[in-house]
């Protein structure tokens, strides 16, 4: 395991074995989003309540999902990055970040034109829009740090120290809705029941959720291939490639 | 991988980090216990019927519609209805203004606004909450229609 862990901890082992990545991860995400987009824009049932602004929810809740998701990789990136020295993490901290801000952006910002027609409001400061705000500034914080300083080494440590603190947003995000008393209304998918919605609605969502992961992977692998070549740029290998 | 052969160093990285995440997760837990009522968005009927809400400030406070209670004034916006808790709190709001789509009996709302002396909540803004439940219009007739039969023995 340790050797498999250092061979793609290898800038260059691991842009020459990614490459082969990048077409099956393009194909699914345009496969899965296209399917995605059709059957739940199109097909799905509209709401008994919310009538097709229901709708809304094929894109709020893949974004919502993979922005914290995407934060704990990029905090588990960090982990690595910090007490194992990795380069290559760091970079993956680097470049996941915006991608990151990005995602999350999506969901306040589908989530406050759900809210308008549903709630009455775009915006309120109840816990769980709150935190997810402040997700979106703990990304942009870690973009802001990494990136500062001319990309020294002792700002990516600070971006990395800072990823990995707020990793304690997460579970608030997550729970906020059972703690406190918020507007947003609590998780309508958990382990332990059935979903608490029939499959021509959970159906589609999850599709939409796979296929949200298929682009953000492809994103986040393009991005760090592209940073790699950038920072070994002086290496055998890269001046190899530009020979060729 | 055993946590004793990792180089010292290492070590000593990762049980840094490790203390620095428990010691401002501890932090952060006690600030938000200390401010847990300010972190909750609105006043339950419990808290408002047991004086908890301050008179004439502007605050939020919610509960459920009560089937029935929905007073509408002929000619005008006005609206009067009673929200509570399902567990026998309630309280009146009174409101002017167009209510939210979502807004009907046995709904939860969130309005703003301010209590007056004898606990009638005067409220600027309504906002509807919903649960986390999503279902076809069809599917939610079926169950009504099932409901009903239910009643009628």
């Amino acid at each position: 395991m340790w050797r498999w862990f250092h061979q793609w901890g290898s800038p260059k082992f691991f842009y020459h074995r990614s490459g082969a990545l990048l077409p099956v991860l393009a194909l699914a995400s345009v496969l899965i989003l296209g399917c995605g987009v059709v059957w739940g824009l199109l097909i799905a049932p509209a709401d008994y309540q919310q009538g097709e602004s229901v709708r809304i929810m094929y894109v709020h809740v893949p974004a919502a999902i993979l922005a914290q998701s995407s934060y704990a990789m990029m905090a588990i990136m960090a982990l690595i990055s910090l007490i194992w020295r990795l380069k290559i993490a760091d970079a993956a901290v680097q470049t996941v970040a915006p991608i990151g801000a990005c995602v999350t952006l999506l969901a306040l910002a589908t989530g406050s034109l759900w809210g308008k027609p549903m709630w009455g409001t775009y915006w309120v400061w109840d816990a769980r829009l709150t935190s997810t705000l402040i997700l979106f500034f703990l990304f942009a914080g870690v973009l802001a740090l990494r990136n500062a300083a001319g990309q020294s080494q002792s700002a990516g440590r600070a971006a990395s120290v800072l990823a990995v603190i707020g990793l304690l947003n997460l579970p608030i995000i997550k729970y906020s809705v059972d703690w406190w008393f918020t507007l947003h209304q609590p998780a309508s998918f958990t382990l332990t029941e059935r979903p608490a919605m029939p499959f021509s609605m959970w159906g589609p969502l999850l599709m939409m959720v796979v296929g949200f992961y298929a682009w953000f992977f492809l994103a986040w692998l393009i991005r760090l291939r592209h940073e790699l070549v950038k920072r070994e740029v002086r290496t055998d290998w890269v001046q190899q490639m530009i020979k060729q | 991988m055993k946590f004793g052969a990792m180089k010292p160093q290492r070590r000593n990285r990762l049980l840094l980090v490790l203390g620095l995440l428990a010691g401002v997760g501890l932090a952060l837990t006690f600030v938000l216990k200390a401010l847990n009522s300010n972190i909750n968005l609105f006043y339950t009927p419990v808290q408002v019927i047991d004086g908890e809400v301050p008179i004439g400030a502007r605050v939020r406070a919610g509960g459920m519609v009560e089937a029935g209670s929905i007073r509408r004034s002929e000619g005008s916006l006005e609206v009067a209805f009673t929200v509570s808790d399902l567990a026998g709190a309630a309280f009146e709001i009174r409101y002017i203004g167009i209510l939210p789509d979502l807004f009907r009996e046995g709904q939860g709302v969130v309005a703003t606004g301010a209590l007056s002396q004898d606990g009638v909540f005067f409220a600027e803004e309504i906002l509807a909450k919903h649960d986390e439940k999503y279902m076809p219009p069809e599917v939610a007739m079926a169950l009504d229609a099932t409901k009903l039969e239910a009643l009628q023995p």
